[in-house]
């Protein structure tokens, strides 16, 4: 039998308390929490710094008696510098964006996939390591200069091989983009790939499957949901990027009708024109306007992402 | 059907390491048709692996040498012309953690039948093999009403039970089960043996288990093995009442383990 414990606030309690723990210790750690706190929410206060920010400098445009929303949605007629009368419409660019970014998912999702299946199932562990070192490398490559090679290596290539007028347009930006999202969409798919219980795999080898049939009808099935957040971040990726489309698509405002179309993405064209744009006139509240746009979608996709990658967590 | 009296699995001097570890030293048995036998010993001693063999599901990780003869219903499984996809049809197996796949109850018993059949099955099929398979491991009262439920939310006794049911309509010769029960309670573990005897004498069942009364209750005959070495082969009542070697008498008195 112990003695009974005293209790919390009994003097001798405290004394031992104050002994053990001298002023400093208390006061340091009291700050390094508070340090960790404010690192912690600093994230979620820079996001909503800046969203507050753009959508500051975006709103005043929309009390514009000549500007209307519908138009800035809907018109494919972007003529922000016109005499005559200016225009803001940012479909045409909408759409450079979407093929684009479609064009490169349709190119990155097979090969990112079948990347990350192989990483996962097939190759053996040197392979994998190996693979991986230059998949990251891959990534780290920074997009001027993927921009670059688009414009310079691809864009001749386009012209030689398709008889294309200029080299630089949907199917350059496409491939320049897709060669940048697969990194991700390995790296991802292959975590998902991997976080697949090793049970389910034993369960259906010892049903005596192929290991095509295990891939397709055992470990694709469990690991859609991070797949799908492997191909939806790629997405979100190809909607965000700036500099490699600005440099490969071509820079032409227009309504792609092929492959062979030069566009304007809405990144691309935030940064061309943002520079030229006084601040505070129309054009440069129109292009923050488009801002607010993109982050919009990349919003949307990423939240989506996240939301589908918490649906694995939670089975 | 092979002929009763000739044995379901038959190996010889069988070695095997894991990279340089010896984990199965010259290890020869006949295990007999139609009957449960049971494979008992410390942790380590190497019945998992020597279970694992018998599915060749062992080769599985690259670092795995084999010397030595297994034979499975009559056929030397290490020959060149051995389909592994047809070993592992008549070779069934259950783990010991009850690991039904992530699909429907109904998907999970008929998935064999699909990745084995040329062209796709037809509904009535699959409908019959589900029914049949359930009916026999007593889970179609319960789970008939349930079959397009997700498998692995069910509770483990009747995941356990499931994980048997999926073998059914591939009609394998052999069942091998690694611990089958130790993840479940007492209730489950009993309902699991219950099964095993009435699956008895249809197919050629193996068990590992580390539970020595319960390779008592519910094993014909009872294999003991030390440090990867077969150490008695006998009926399970003989080898519990009067084991020939010592050392299976100090194991079985609990000695060591």
């Amino acid at each position: 039998m112990s003695p009974a414990p005293a209790p919390d606030d009994s003097p001798a309690v405290m004394a031992v308390r104050a002994a053990r723990r001298p002023l400093w210790a208390r006061l340091g750690e009291k700050s390094i929490e508070g340090m960790v706190y404010v690192s912690g929410i600093s994230a979620i206060i820079f996001v909503l710094g800046i969203f507050v920010f753009v959508l500051k400098e975006a709103l005043p445009v929309l009390g514009h008696e000549d500007f209307s929303l519908s138009r800035f949605l809907f018109s494919t007629e972007w003529y922000p510098t016109s005499e005559a009368s200016k225009r803001y419409g940012v479909l045409a660019m909408i759409a450079g964006t979407f093929s684009v970014t479609l064009l490169a998912m349709v190119i990155a999702v097979p090969f990112g996939l079948g990347a990350a299946i192989y990483l996962s199932e097939f190759c053996g562990q040197k392979t994998r390591e190996t693979l991986k070192i230059i998949i990251e490398f891959l990534a780290a490559v920074p997009s001027v200069v993927w921009g670059f090679i688009g414009l310079t290596v691809m864009s001749k290539l386009i012209v030689q091989f398709t008889g294309a007028p200029v080299g630089v347009n949907v199917l350059n930006g496409g491939i320049v983009l897709a060669l940048m999202s697969v990194p991700i969409i390995v790296s991802i798919g292959e975590d998902a790939l991997k976080a697949v219980p090793d049970s389910y795999r034993e369960a259906a080898i010892a049903l005596g499957v192929t290991r095509w049939q295990l891939i397709w009808r055992v470990l694709l099935p469990a690991a859609k949901n991070g797949l799908l957040a492997a191909v939806l971040l790629g997405v979100g990726r190809g909607v965000g990027e700036t500099m490699a489309v600005l440099m490969a698509t071509g820079h032409a405002v227009h309504v792609p009708q092929s492959v062979l179309d030069s566009v304007r993405t809405l990144t691309a064209n935030i940064a061309a024109e943002l520079g030229e744009a006084s601040a505070g006139s129309e054009h440069y509240r129109v292009l923050f306007l488009t801002g607010v746009l993109l982050f919009t979608l990349t919003f949307a996709v990423n939240l989506a992402a996240d939301a589908i990658v918490r649906g694995i967590r939670r089975k | 059907m092979s002929d009763p009296a000739t044995p379901s699995i038959v190996t010889r001097d069988l070695n095997l390491w894991y990279g340089k570890f010896q984990a199965l030293r010259g290890v020869s048995l006949d295990i007999k048709h139609g009957l449960i036998t049971s494979l008992i010993g410390p942790s380590g001693c190497g019945k998992t692996t020597l279970l694992r063999c018998f599915n060749r599901v062992n080769e599985r990780y690259g670092y795995v040498t084999t010397t030595g003869e297994i034979r499975v219903l009559e056929k030397n499984i290490y020959d060149p012309d051995v389909s592994l996809i047809e070993l592992r049809r008549s070779v069934g197996m259950v783990f010991q953690r009850p690991n039904p796949l992530p699909l429907s109850v109904y998907e999970n018993v008929v998935f064999g039948l699909r990745v084995h059949s040329d062209s796709p099955p037809t509904r009535a099929t699959l409908n019959e093999a589900v029914e049949k398979a359930l009916r026999e491991v007593n889970l179609w009262q319960d789970l008939k009403d349930r079959l397009h439920q997700r498998a692995t939310t069910l509770q483990l006794e009747q995941q356990q039970k499931l994980c048997i049911a999926r073998l059914l309509p591939l009609k394998p010769e052999i069942i091998l089960m690694d611990e089958p029960c130790s993840a479940l309670d007492v209730e489950g573990t009993a309902a699991i043996e219950e099964l095993m005897f009435s699956l008895k004498g249809k197919y050629t069942i193996v068990i590992v288990t580390h539970n020595m009364a319960q390779a008592r209750r519910a094993s014909d005959e009872c294999i003991f093995m030390l440090l990867g070495q077969r150490i008695e082969h006998r009926r399970t009542e003989d080898l519990f009442i009067a084991p020939e070697n010592p050392k299976t008498a100090e194991y079985i008195e609990g000695r060591y383990g």
